[in-house]
């Protein structure tokens, strides 16, 4: 199968979308003249004109009202936020307005629309531009989120996306545009809502979403090799969280441990472990543990940044901590 | 009075206007008697604004407004029985008993609400516009709100684009004076609102709200040009609420004599003036008018008095338009 970037998977279910549907259009900060602030809008100005690629003003609160003013009234938006830090400005219009338009209106109006961008930290930028948001828009009844870790769900999550009646948030990672992944020709769409079990184990079950999974998978690689075998679990869809899948891979290993870029208070990891808890207590041989990014803002030193994140070794050690391997 | 409106024009006027004064004196006395809870804002004394806005535009025309809403949903063409029944909650109201007094709405009637957060629908307004030039038709979106959104950023990141983009929209400030309890006045230097609208090259004027003439002619403008490719339009249009901000505000912030100054100028006073002085009618006419919106009213009522609250498992219907969303319920 052919590789491709992730930043391309991104563009072709755009354009795919946009070729299919007329009224599909992109819409935000540097997308079209600039080709896209991180290169994933590039040449769809070339290709859709200026009509369907529109450039904004600095205003994210201003060009995502006018995104579900146009979702209302017959189009079907791409709002691209240059980073979900600043989508915060437009958070009243994604909260108050989209989310809400369909039952506030008893159904006479629905919101198709997706906002999309890159979320979390990308290595030393500071307070302001390293924040992770999934638990936020999760906690909010009427949208849809998605936070997708490599670019084959990538495109099949975002035509998906584009497609679906309901307003979706998309989050992406400044840190995995450049990623390079399988990607088939031919056009296929993933399922809202569904996780994926990226590698199956039987001693402990790790769950994961967007760049975090690397380090789930990296300490599934190092405890393998310590004859520890762990089934990993992406996400990829956070509301609604498909929670089933956990299940079904908690009943056979017993244990779970959450890896995620959340603040730990009322993140994935809250919602997750009141599930399982409630779900499958009986199966459980130790307590559920995770690891959020820490509670705290994020500094700029690189010593900080890296005791900030969840990593590798943090995660080998709590998984044999839940294997009462550590005395 | 010389008019360049005719009898049949007046005669619209005047029984809308009277229509929803009466509609929103019944709701006020209801919510009184708790059969309306929540927060409801009287329209009355902006009639007008409505009244020659109708006569403006076209049936497929857009709006979109605040909070207070009952008047331009009434007049836009959502009949008085599913406002009122909305009012009481009821299952039969425009929004299904799940909007209430803030968030009327109408697909039909292209009503696009009703809404809560001051300012937030300047900027839906513009996306409307957008949506009906990105799909080449020739609709135009009136965008209202009070003078206490004007305050707000939304405004001027709204009114940049619109101009940017040359959107087919009409923003509207019904100025009324009082931002809840706060005047214009201690809200910004600039009290001339209209004026906001000079940064972004945006033509713009001030109209009198208390008069059906002054409003139509000036939105006609604004939607002529608009429907013609010309671009947005700021109106200022100043009006005046005999009520308080909702129905828990006394209104101690302004004088008696303020209020008495507006009421003197009230546009259904105005409007039947020019109809008897022009032998429009006669006092019977009139008379039959009257009843018949009294009639309309209290019909109103009872149907909302006789309609059913929606069933309990609407609880979770009109969320998402995704039919199988598995919600969490425990």
């Amino acid at each position: 199968m052919r590789t491709i970037p992730f930043r391309q998977a991104l563009r072709e279910a755009m354009e795919e979308e946009m070729r299919r549907d007329s009224r599909v259009f992109l819409m935000g900060e540097e997308v079209a003249q600039y080709n896209g602030a991180y290169k994933v809008s590039q040449g769809m100005l070339d290709e859709f004109g200026p009509k369907r690629v529109l450039d904004t003003p600095i205003a994210e609160l201003g060009f995502a009202a006018i995104g579900v003013g146009a979702a209302a009234n017959g189009t079907r938006p791409i709002i691209e936020f240059m980073t979900w830090n600043f989508a915060v400005l437009a958070l009243d219009q994604i909260l108050n307005h989209a989310a809400k338009m369909l039952s506030m209106s008893g159904g006479h109006f629905s919101c198709p629309i997706v906002f999309r961008g890159p979320n979390g930290s990308a290595g030393q930028l500071g307070a302001q531009h390293s924040q992770a948001f999934e638990s936020w828009f999760a906690n909010i009844p009427g949208i849809k989120v998605i936070s997708v870790s490599n670019p084959y769900d990538a495109k099949g999550l975002l035509k998906a996306a584009i497609r679906d009646e309901d307003p979706v948030v998309f989050m992406e990672s400044e840190v995995m545009y450049g990623d390079v992944g399988e990607v088939p020709e031919e056009e296929y769409i993933l399922p809202i809502g569904k996780a994926d079990v990226k590698r199956e184990g039987t001693d402990v079950t790790i769950v994961s979403f967007n760049k975090m999974m690397k380090v789930a998978l990296g300490a599934a690689e190092e405890l393998a090799k310590e004859g520890i075998s762990a089934e990993v679990i992406d996400l990829r869809t956070i509301r609604p969280l498909d929670w089933q899948t956990i299940v079904t891979s908690v009943r056979k290993t017993n244990r779970l441990v959450i890896v995620e870029e959340q603040w730990p208070f009322s993140s994935i990891s809250s919602e997750i472990s009141y599930r399982i808890q409630k779900e499958a207590f009986d199966y459980l041989d130790a307590p559920i543990r995770r690891i959020c990014s820490a509670d705290a803002n994020m500094h700029y030193a690189p010593n900080l940044v890296a005791a900030f994140l969840p990593d590798i070794s943090k995660t080998v050690k709590l998984v044999k901590d839940v294997m009462y391997q550590i005395k | 009075m010389q008019t360049p409106f005719g009898k049949e024009t007046y005669l619209y006027w005047y029984e809308l206007m009277l229509l929803l004064r009466r509609f929103e004196e019944k709701a006020g006395q209801l919510y009184g008697m708790q059969k309306i809870r929540g927060f409801c804002h009287l329209y009355i004394g902006q009639e007008a604004v409505a009244a020659g806005m109708m006569t403006a535009i076209r049936d497929d025309d857009n709006i979109i407004t605040a909070y207070r809403d009952h008047g331009l949903a009434i007049a836009k063409g959502i009949t008085p029985n599913e406002c009122m029944a909305e009012l009481y909650g009821k299952a039969t109201g425009c929004t299904k008993g799940k909007g209430g007094s803030m968030h009327f709405f109408s697909k039909e009637k292209r009503f696009f609400g009703g809404h809560g957060i001051v300012g937030g629908q300047i900027g839906l307004g513009a996306g409307i516009a957008f949506a009906d030039q990105y799909l080449d038709n020739d609709r135009v979106t009136i965008a209202m709100f009070g003078d206490g959104a004007a305050r707000q950023g939304l405004l001027h990141e709204s009114f940049n684009m619109a101009m940017l983009w040359n959107l087919p929209v009409v923003f509207i400030c019904e100025n009324n004076h009082y931002a809840m309890g706060t005047s214009v006045s201690r809200t910004s230097k600039v009290l001339d609102i209209y004026r906001l609208a000079d940064a972004y090259d945006m033509p713009a004027d001030s109209v009198d709200g208390m008069s059906c003439e002054e409003v139509h002619k000036a939105i006609d403008r604004a939607v002529r040009r608009a429907r013609e490719k010309g671009g947005p339009t700021f109106l200022e249009i100043k009006t005046y609420r005999y009520r308080g901000h909702s129905m828990s505000d006394p209104a101690k912030y302004r004088t008696k004599e303020e209020l008495e100054e507006y009421k003197e100028k009230d546009p259904i006073n105005q409007a039947l003036a020019t109809i008897m002085q022009n032998n429009w009618a006669t006092e019977a006419d009139i008379e039959a008018i009257n009843a018949r919106v009294k009639q309309q009213v209290d019909e109103s009522v009872k149907f909302a008095e006789d309609s059913p609250y929606p069933s309990d498992d609407e609880l979770l219907k009109d969320i998402y338009v995704d039919q199988d969303y598995p919600f969490i319920t425990d």
